[in-house]
């Protein structure tokens, strides 16, 4: 397959399941401004922090509102990681790589693209809001439920599948390094509990809350949740989990293309040597430089993978 | 616009309307089709129409506006009456295209190995070597197969039951095949019952078609199954669309001149794992953009040194480079003679009568009945920079009038022709629109394939005869029934 075909399906998976990482947040975000008494516009900043466009938000505007952020994350054509310019980037790419897709998968794309044109070509109303989310995450799920229907598990569908694993893992590792403090046992409040607000907002930005608490049990703490992210092997986007799948599919594209190349090397070394001991090692390593680390990890594994299977020239 | 001229017998007779004749009475190909017409409720048609609307958006049948925006992808307007040609109708119009399509391979081939054609003083040699579609490069190399057009467009129009006229020849790279394809999937989608009714001869063998007629014009030293890649301009060009189909329906690669290097003295693409050779090219990329090394320097769209690789025989390239020559419009206006030059027989298909402006008896006659003419430029395309004289206002008529004596060799003229007409399903139902037609032909060793029917274009103005998708034209399913 072309060098050029990998690429546009790296990185149409990869801008497909921002777009949909980025409504996850926005809903968690939405959910706790309406539930919380209290809540009030700062926590909009470490959304868009999570989000990866806080720079963007503040070179337009002068202060941090729930509507101008909501905004800003989901319609901005300025912000390149809006979700619109996300899903159009998606589809540009899926353009590009049609003859490697099927027939329902693209239509699967393309579809998600017109419907989210429409709906987020005016400022969404916030009675609207929810609609607007569900639609990007139902499009998202029907591009990735007919990529697994309907394609052969081939390179095209292992490049589809690095895309995703690379994306969801570096979007799991910049949650918790906006949020690792409330994880540390030294902010650890006394008798604290699932319940903590804090909490629930990382459960919920990786849609796990039910999850975490069916396998944790009720008393669980913020040490579970970052084992839970980081090294639960369960849960699907965890660190383990997606570093895991990131290995499998460039072990099948070692095996078709006859080489191991240095992305291979790469891999395993992020497994074996950051995801492989229990979560104490994690806290002794030290929270925050640990995800710092992984991130830049995840970042030359990305850069190495277009090298190896030459996107460039 | 049809209706008395002085210019031409031709536009003196009335419309003829393929599924009402001139006299209002149905005719017999289109029998069952109107029993069926008439039982259907006409909201439920309404209907359908939106329904081919969105089918065709979700497909991302679209095609790029040139000019515009790049975000902006527009459908070419699917009507969902057939157009319907009996079988007898069409094995006289194969005949002819047959003929006109060895004619043209022939006269290539001649024009850049030996020039007969000029020697036996058939052809003015001016035509030739002025002329900008022809191309030096190709001189003495004979291409694998021999074959020069790989795929070409034929664009017929008729202006009665049995008259036919060639209005063009495509031998570069003739486009709209996807359309042809995507119409008849449509059509089926939205009303099998209407296949079960007639038979219509398939259209759906294209692209198996188009892959085995290129890998037979494979280079004679490809030994195992040729790779076969289709060269497009890229994701802006305005029929991409087309070209991503077309690869998809094949089986082939999708490549672009940056995926492409001479490596080794073939050309290759970069894949995952390396170059890899590639045997048959079918380009969507012009002449011009080819090669930067041989042809123009700026173009980032072609392969530098594919020429070097194609003269060495390396690599075959559908269709040739050079092949301009052959459908250039003031080429056009020799084809009859082209045809009998290497036929040896009498053209099938009739040409449009046509004017070189570069004669000065010429000029003076068109410039005198500009108001009846069609005048077209030699090179133009897409329906761009021609004059439709009965149809222009005074102030364009002077205008054209002034480019003409300032660049006459740049110009032809044509009679109005009165194009026959096709209903369309408008919202007050069913309105007669002219309408030209486009079969596709396919050229390989092993002989000449023409898929029945072709591309129908339909100009959705009243009384317009411009069917250019670029100009507001739209397209139908044609039908070619089983005898």
């Amino acid at each position: 397959m072309l060098g050029k075909t990998a690429n546009g399906l790296f990185w149409m998976y990869r801008y497909l399941e921002r777009a949909e990482n980025t409504s996850r947040l926005i809903e968690t975000g939405q959910r706790i401004a309406l539930t919380r008494l209290g809540a009030s516009d700062d926590q909009w900043r470490s959304v868009l922090q999570t989000a990866a466009c806080e720079q963007g938000y503040d070179a337009q505007y002068e202060a941090v509102t729930k509507d101008a952020a909501i905004d800003w994350m989901l319609r901005a054509g300025d912000n390149p990681s809006s979700v619109l310019t996300m899903v159009g980037a998606a589809r540009q790419n899926a353009r590009m790589v049609r003859t490697a897709l099927t027939h329902e998968v693209w239509e699967a794309m393309n579809g998600t693209y017109m419907r989210l044109r429409q709906m987020l070509a005016r400022k969404v109303a916030e009675r609207d809001l929810p609609a607007v989310l569900g639609e990007i995450r139902q499009g998202a799920a029907l591009v990735r439920g007919a990529t697994h229907g309907t394609m052969l598990r081939n390179d095209i569908y292992n490049f589809a599948r690095l895309g995703t694993f690379l994306e969801r893992a570096d979007n799991t590792a910049r949650i918790l390094d906006v949020k690792y403090y409330v994880l540390l046992p030294s902010l650890m409040h006394v008798g604290s509990s699932i319940d903590n607000v804090q909490w629930e907002t990382i459960l919920r930005s990786v849609s796990a809350r039910g999850g975490f608490r069916m396998e944790y049990g009720p008393d669980a703490g913020p040490r579970d949740i970052a084992k839970f992210l980081v090294l639960d092997r369960r849960m699907p986007r965890s660190l383990a989990f997606c570093t895991r799948k990131l290995r499998e599919n460039l072990g099948y594209l070692g095996t078709s293309h006859g080489a191991r190349l240095p992305a291979h090397g790469m891999v395993n070394h992020i497994e074996t040597t950051y995801l492989s001991h229990g979560i104490e090692a994690v806290f002794e390593y030290g929270l925050h430089e640990f995800i710092q680390k992984q991130l830049a990890l995840l970042a030359g594994l990305g850069r190495q993978i277009e090298i190896d299977y030459r996107f460039f020239e | 616009m049809c209706g008395p001229s002085k210019a031409s017998q031709m536009t003196e007779t009335p419309i003829f309307d393929e599924m009402w004749g001139n006299d209002g009475q149905l005719r017999a190909p289109y029998g069952r089709f109107q029993n069926w017409l008439e039982s259907e409720d006409p909201k439920r048609l309404r209907a359908k129409q939106r329904e081919a609307d969105d089918l065709f958006r979700l497909s991302g049948i679209t095609f790029n506006v040139y000019g515009r925006s790049e975000a902006e992808e527009r459908l070419i307007p699917f009507d969902i009456i057939p157009r319907i040609i009996s079988a007898r109708e069409w094995q006289r119009l194969s005949r002819g295209i047959e003929q006109r399509v060895r004619a043209i391979n022939a006269f290539l081939f001649d024009i850049y190995n030996g020039q007969e054609i000029i020697k036996a003083g058939r052809l003015p040699r001016e035509m030739i070597a002025q002329n900008e579609a022809f191309l030096p490069h190709m001189l003495g190399l004979r291409p694998p197969g021999g074959v020069y057009t790989h795929i070409v467009g034929i664009d017929l129009v008729r202006t009665g039951p049995d008259q036919f006229y060639v209005l063009e020849d495509n031998a570069r790279t003739p486009s709209g095949v996807s359309y042809m394809l995507e119409n008849r999937e449509t059509m089926l989608q939205m009303f099998p019952e209407l296949f079960a009714r007639n038979a219509v001869q398939p259209v759906q063998t294209y692209p198996m078609d188009l892959l085995h007629s290129l890998a037979a014009c494979a280079p004679e030293s490809t030994h195992s199954q040729p790779t076969v890649a289709v060269l497009t301009p890229g994701i802006y060009n305005s029929a991409y669309f087309e070209h991503a189909f077309l690869a998809d329906q094949m089986g082939v690669e999708l490549v672009e001149g940056h995926d492409l290097q001479v490596v080794d003295g073939r050309v290759a693409m970069r894949t995952t794992a390396g170059y890899k050779p590639i045997d048959v090219l079918y380009r969507r990329v012009d002449d011009d953009f080819l090669d930067p090394l041989n042809f123009n320097p700026e173009s980032q769209l072609g392969v530098p040194g594919i020429m070097d690789v194609y003269r060495a025989g390396g690599i075959t390239i559908a269709n040739a480079p050079g092949t301009g020559i052959a459908d250039d419009k003031a080429i056009y206006s020799y084809m009859p003679e082209i045809v009998e030059f290497y036929t040896g027989e009498r053209p099938l298909l009739e040409n449009v009568p046509t004017w070189r402006c570069s004669e000065p008896q010429a000029l003076a006659y068109v410039l005198e009945h500009l108001a009846e003419l069609v005048v077209k430029e030699v090179h133009g395309s897409g329906g761009y920079g021609m004059l439709i004289g009965p149809a222009a206002s005074r102030k364009e008529l002077a205008a054209f009038r002034a480019k003409l004596k300032a660049r006459p060799a740049n110009y032809i003229a044509q009679p109005t022709l009165c194009l026959s007409t096709v209903p369309i399903f408008a919202r007050s139902g069913l309105a007669p629109r002219h309408v030209d037609l486009r079969p596709f032909v396919l050229v390989s060793p092993a002989g000449i394939k023409i898929t029945p029917g072709g591309l129908t274009r339909v100009a959705l103005k009243k009384g317009s005869l411009v069917v250019n998708s670029s100009q507001g034209g739209g397209t139908k399913d044609t039908w070619v029934l089983e005898d």
